[in-house]
């Protein structure tokens, strides 16, 4: 549904709200989903993220969602799965090189990302790990958040570090 | 220290008390792909860093790898350019064609004493691949990697190929710079020796998003860019807003940023390539340029000068990256009328070629 994916883009500021209220919630909820077990919870988290996140950004179930980097524009649809910024060949008009009747993935991304106010389109974004594939992201979130290992992926680098200095 | 005297004692001498072969363990006086001496601030010890630190305006150029097994293709795609470049880029897999690949080319190369840039593209290998690859070319000689993430397979010969992706261009940056600078792989593991090498990237500053491209840029410096070759320019008013930002962004004297050039064969080609070469704007009135001469190859040749010498006038700019695909008996010309060597000559090699070699592969019928 490339109309829902590009109405969120579109909506990224609101989205990214709610999102921020959301994670408030999800850690609010952190010792309960410890108690009943993450593992145990996996199976039907991720059946319930998938079926969100589907209708709202085609997600792809990567398991390591970059969203807030990429103004709500999933880019696991990018034909390369690029996570850092467009390739080279996009078309004059804005379009897919691989696909000619979609609009780039990062094209709406750099859209979506000037109204977010959190955005971390500046971080370089770490390789997909495939063996998350699947897996909920939400559940991850919250276990890394709780115990301190969150980012993950790690982001290594920033684009505009060390801007202003010197 | 190598000398002049042959290794006579040891090649005639008790056989336990030198090398067997002696003449492997001391190739001459002169070892044309011998690494250059370090020096302090380089990653390298190739050439092209080199040319760049110093301050010199660098050449590079392109080199269609061949479709072929013959050694001698590569030999003589590269002499053509001998003694006009700093480097000659190899490319790999380019437009998703199938060629001889980029780590075999420079292979090639470097034995006699070519200076290549090694471009990495994340279509066709994962992460174990190209690591590895990385470390085998490092290992024939090769100091110049230039990470891409490559055209999808849909434009090339295979477009029933599976695309990898499993990195992009950013992660590669970051990956090869991790083996270079702390001597792991990405998995952690340590190596025995670290590949010393100079690092680039490509920068495409004429497509959608324009706004973005600068920062984009800043990205694959963060990541561990260190030169970037951009896409073919002929919009000089695109490339200097482009510039302009980058120099906002103070990215010019973090990293050497090269222009591409190339000559258009005729309006029709150029119209072509707008229209089937993914990444490449060409404005109309270069078209109108083309179209309004009598001899449209020559114009083409005279367009890429001028752009050249607007090119190097604008303030950040180190070089130019030369792509003459399919016309790459013209760039020494194109080199020598633009005049941007300043009266430099830049390494020129002699190659020593293997005498099986030489001979010519023919496939038997």
């Amino acid at each position: 549904m490339r109309a829902v994916r590009l109405w969120s883009v579109r909506h990224s500021h609101g989205l990214m709200k709610l999102y921020d209220v959301f994670e408030g919630l999800i850690m609010a909820v952190e010792p309960v989903v410890r108690r009943v077990g993450y593992d145990r919870l996996e199976k039907p988290v991720s059946v319930v993220e998938n079926g969100l996140k589907s209708a709202m950004f085609d997600c792809q179930m990567c398991g390591q969602c970059a969203l807030s980097s990429t103004g709500m524009s999933c880019p696991m649809n990018c034909p390369k799965n690029l996570r850092n910024g467009p390739c080279g060949g996009v078309r004059e008009d804005g379009h897919c090189e691989v696909k000619p009747d979609m609009p780039c993935v990062w094209v709406k991304a750099w859209e979506g990302s000037k109204d977010m106010v959190n955005g971390n389109i500046f971080d370089v974004q770490r390789p997909v790990d495939h063996r998350m594939k699947g897996t909920s992201s939400w559940l991850r979130l919250m276990r890394q958040k709780k115990e301190g290992t969150y980012p993950r992926p790690a982001t290594t680098a920033r684009a505009d570090a060390g801007k202003g200095a010197s | 220290m190598m000398t002049d005297e042959p290794m006579d004692d040891a090649a005639t001498g008790p056989l336990n008390e030198g090398p067997a072969f002696p003449d492997m363990m001391n190739p001459g006086p002169v070892d044309p792909g011998a690494p250059l001496a370090p020096l302090p601030g380089h990653t390298s010890r190739g050439r092209l860093e080199r040319i760049l630190r110093a301050g010199e305006f660098a050449v590079t150029a392109e080199l269609s790898p061949p479709d072929s097994a013959d050694p001698m293709d590569v030999f003589d795609r590269a002499s053509i350019f001998n003694g006009w470049v700093d480097a000659v880029n190899a490319t790999d897999g380019s437009g998703a064609n199938c060629h001889m690949s980029s780590v075999g080319v420079c292979s090639l190369l470097t034995r006699v004493g070519y200076v290549p840039v090694m471009q990495i593209s994340c279509r066709d290998r994962n992460r174990i691949a190209i690591q590895g690859d990385v470390l085998g070319a490092a290992a024939m000689g090769v100091a110049n990697i230039l990470c891409l993430t490559g055209d999808g397979v849909q434009c090339g010969d295979h477009p029933e190929a599976k695309p990898v992706f499993d990195l992009d261009c950013m992660a590669t940056l970051e990956i090869v710079s991790k083996m270079r600078d702390k001597c792991e792989l990405d998995s952690g593991r340590k190596l025995d020796k670290a590949p010393e090498l100079f690092l680039g990237a490509a920068a495409n500053p004429f497509a959608p998003p324009y706004d973005f491209r600068p920062i984009r840029l800043a990205k694959k410096i963060a990541a561990g860019a260190q030169f970037v070759q951009t896409q073919y320019c002929y919009d000089i008013p695109m490339l200097e807003a482009y510039m302009s930002r980058v120099r906002d962004m103070g990215l010019h004297e973090k990293c050497f940023i090269m222009i591409g050039v190339g000559p258009l064969a005729s309006a029709r080609a150029a119209k072509w390539i707008r229209g089937n070469v993914p990444g490449v704007h060409i404005p109309d009135d270069v078209i109108k340029r083309l179209e309004g001469a009598e001899k449209q190859k020559t114009e083409g040749k005279k367009l890429c000068v001028d752009l050249i010498q607007q090119i190097r006038e604008i303030e950040g700019v180190s070089g130019i990256h030369l792509m003459a695909y399919r016309q790459e008996e013209s760039v020494a010309e194109i080199i020598a009328e633009s005049g941007v060597l300043k009266g430099r000559a830049p390494h020129a090699v002699n190659p020593v070629i293997p005498e099986y070699m030489q001979q010519r592969f023919k496939v038997q019928a």
